[in-house]
């Protein structure tokens, strides 16, 4: 049981804090245009799709610095001639936009690098066991995702609070034409901050790409659940998003190891059903099966019962 | 407007009805291939589904990104009906099978709606798609309804003939769609047309403004929800007859997002908008998909060209002309428009030869009477020339069109304060 434990909660730190990468970059989009950002996992297949082809010629610590600068560019490129242009016709339209924007993007995968599985290995200097716990092997490569997702996390914080383009960020969020009559450019911020925060997201996908297999349907797998994140922790509220990205993460990890189902549950309960039932389903559910479905969940319930999130300021 | 009013208002725009009807009728008569027949049923539940995803997003101003579940849920249910009647468990004309579908999806709408519609903008349209997703998720888990990745599936032809049609084939199914597209798209119209209808376009305009003179927003947006849940029912009912079959895939995000899609290039604000969109897209999925692999990229770009150039969609840029037509200046457009669409044209074949040539896996192209072969630096490099000498042509020449354009839209006042000057 404790090696399950250990285990359970190493790969839902390293699923969340991969998670937030997506998050923190999409949180801060939403705080300062209000857009949420349907295509924002799509650039974080578009990052694991050039450390692919990167790495195919130069390696893969080559991949890891130039695929996100890419894709940082392409966002900053999509946020001035795409959104910018939208912008104008409401919000509706801002999003109806980036849901666009992610089907034209999964089908430019498929027309740049096929619709098959690529094989996006991760690097020989990385590929040994980091350390064996009651006879598992916890590989380096995640130990390695994990030191990158926390050291993000801290930059990205620090770089917030402490710097001065971090304050003229956090003023733009909130009092945007307050700034821009301070004498800043808050357009260019704008697009600065929709360049990063993909950046991150490409980031993520150069990571996350040779461990969660690089494939057309990378974008769609994750990026509901990032949206998820966004609202559990509350609409443009950094932490709210460290948060939810954890607790997403560990409750995937948890209920994928927890070997328990309905079963148990009436069995505890003393009750028993006849089988073939047609709700018979339901009598034989067990966690790891509705592991998938509970992130759903828990955005629905948050969203009824405290629509501003974990930690979210304002109801949207 | 009460209902004699809302009655007289479709009265005066009774040929309008009379000839969607006639079409409705004759278009399996003047096409009476095998193939066209199953297009024209596919455009009937488009036209369905499109239609109440606009009552939606159009009228009532909420952007859902899981429709697809009162479609599916609608169809999965009217499936589950026909294998009652193969078992005999109950015995009606399948005539009514998508008044089941409808059901199925108001009461679903009912649900999900109680709690929803509290809020329209971001919250909404999260929660449809935390509703979608979870839907979707479920229907792979409860295997014993939904039936799994492989779905279910069902037999229309054991239920009673209905006026000597027993159903075997697709004509006798697309005259029953037909009768219910035709009813739907009425009931839909009289709706847009009640106070309930009147008062969602306020409540998307301003719900503050709707709630000061004393409508509860939410209540507003519950009933749009309702009915739009249960017409994507009908919609659904008419997809398991036409297929007798029904997937995961009928109620997930795919499905979603291709009725937004419809709704969105047809035209949003206007009653007719999601009836082009879904006749433009079922015509374009079937004649494109044939010819080439890439025609969910063309879906892609021509999708976001309209979100970015035409906001209102084909219904609006139809509408744009309006002013020019009365006016009497429409014919004053054509000139510019040829000037700027044909170098356009040239662009956008252009494009869609080097897509293809880049794409294809045999040595030569064949494109509008044309052999292109893969491997010539002279067809890659005429193609790029042509390419920006069509995009340079464009430029140019759009300015022209946007004066024209003013021109033809001037009101007659400046034009007469012209004259006297």
């Amino acid at each position: 049981m404790p090696e399950i434990l250990v285990f359970a909660t190493l790969n839902g730190l390293v699923t969340g804090l991969l998670l937030f990468m997506l998050a923190s970059g999409l949180t801060v989009i939403f705080s300062m245009m209000g857009v949420l950002n349907f295509a924002h996992a799509s650039f974080y297949m578009l990052g694991a799709y050039f450390a692919y082809s990167i790495s195919l010629y130069f390696g893969y610590w080559t991949g890891l610095i130039v695929a996100p600068l890419i894709v940082g560019v392409l966002g900053a490129l999509v946020e001035r001639y795409g959104l910018r242009r939208v912008h104008q016709h409401g919000h509706v339209a801002e999003l109806v936009f980036t849901f666009g924007l992610a089907f034209l993007i999964e089908e430019a995968v498929q027309f740049f690098w096929g619709a098959d599985t690529k094989n996006y290995q991760t690097p020989d200097l990385l590929d040994f066991p980091l350390f064996t716990l009651f006879g598992q092997e916890f590989s380096a490569y995640r130990g390695f995702m994990l030191a990158i997702s926390l050291g993000i996390f801290i930059g990205l914080y620090q770089v917030l609070t402490r710097s001065r383009v971090g304050l003229i960020i956090q003023a733009a969020i909130t009092h945007p034409h307050m700034v821009s009559n301070l004498g800043h450019n808050v357009p260019l911020i704008f697009t600065a901050v929709f360049g990063v925060g993909t950046a991150l997201a490409g980031l993520a996908g150069v990571i996350a790409g040779p461990v969660l297999t690089t494939f057309p349907g990378m974008a769609l797998v994750l990026g509901s659940i990032v949206f998820v994140i966004v609202v559990i922790g509350g609409l443009g509220s950094l932490p709210g998003a460290f948060l939810a990205s954890l607790l997403i993460g560990l409750l995937q990890s948890y209920a994928i190891a927890a070997n328990v189902g309905m079963q148990d549950l009436l069995d505890l309960l003393g009750l028993e059903f006849p089988r073939s039932h047609p709700l018979d389903d339901l009598w034989t559910l067990n966690l790891a099966q509705i592991a998938p479905i509970l992130p759903f969940l828990l955005l629905v319930l948050v969203l009824i019962f405290r629509p501003t999130g974990l930690m979210g300021k304002r109801e949207q | 407007m009460n209902g004699v009013t809302a009655i007289r208002a479709l009265a005066a725009k009774s040929g309008v009805w009379a000839v969607y009807l006639a079409v409705l009728l004759l278009l399996p008569q003047l096409f009476d291939s095998i193939l066209a027949i199953s297009i024209f049923n596919q455009m009937a539940i488009a036209i369905v589904f499109a239609l109440s995803y606009n009552m939606l997003l159009g009228q009532g101003g909420m952007l859902s990104f899981g429709h697809a579940v009162y479609f599916g849920l609608g169809g999965f249910l009217a499936v589950h009906a026909l294998l009652m009647m193969e078992n005999e468990a109950v015995y009606f004309s399948i005539a009514f099978i998508p008044l089941i579908g409808g059901l199925t999806g108001l009461l679903a709408g009912v649900f999900v709606g109680s709690f929803s519609t509290r809020k329209a903008g971001t919250v909404f349209a999260m929660i449809s798609l935390g509703i979608g997703e979870l839907v979707a998720a479920s229907s792979l888990i409860f295997t014993g309804f939904f039936g799994g990745e492989a779905g279910v599936s069902g037999d229309r032809t054991f239920g009673p003939p209905l006026f000597g049609m027993d159903f075997f084939s697709d004509v006798d199914v697309y005259y029953l769609a037909a009768f219910w597209v035709f009813l739907s798209t009425l009931f839909m119209y009289l709706f847009t047309q009640t106070p309930a209808g009147r008062m969602a376009n306020a409540v998307r305009d301003n719900p503050e403004r709707a709630e000061f003179i004393g409508y509860s927003a939410r209540w507003v947006r519950f009933i749009s929800f309702c009915a739009s849940g249960m017409f994507a029912g009908v919609a659904g009912g008419l997809f398991a007859l036409n297929y007798e079959f029904l997937t995961d895939e009928n109620l997930n995000l795919v499905t979603s997002g291709r009725v937004l899609l419809m709704a969105y290039i047809g035209g949003l604000g206007f009653f007719i908008g999601p009836i082009i969109g879904a006749i433009v897209l079922t015509l374009m999925n079937f004649l494109l998909s044939n010819y080439t692999e890439l025609w969910l990229l063309y879906l892609g770009i021509m999708f976001l060209l309209t979100v970015l150039f035409l906001p209102r969609g084909f219904a609006g840029f139809i509408m744009m002309h309006r002013l020019a037509w009365l006016r009497g200046r429409l014919h004053t457009l054509a000139l510019p428009y040829l000037l700027t669409g044909l170098p356009a044209l040239l662009f956008i074949l252009c494009v869609i030869c080097l897509l293809e040539l880049s794409h294809t896996a045999e040595p030569e192209l064949h494109f509008l009477g044309l052999t292109l072969a893969q491997d010539s630096v002279l067809v890659w490099t005429g193609l790029l020339l042509f390419a920006t000498l069509g995009w340079y042509l464009t430029k140019k020449s759009a300015p022209g069109l946007r004066r024209a354009w003013e021109a033809a839209n001037e009101p007659e006042a400046d034009a007469a304060q012209e004259q006297f000057s």
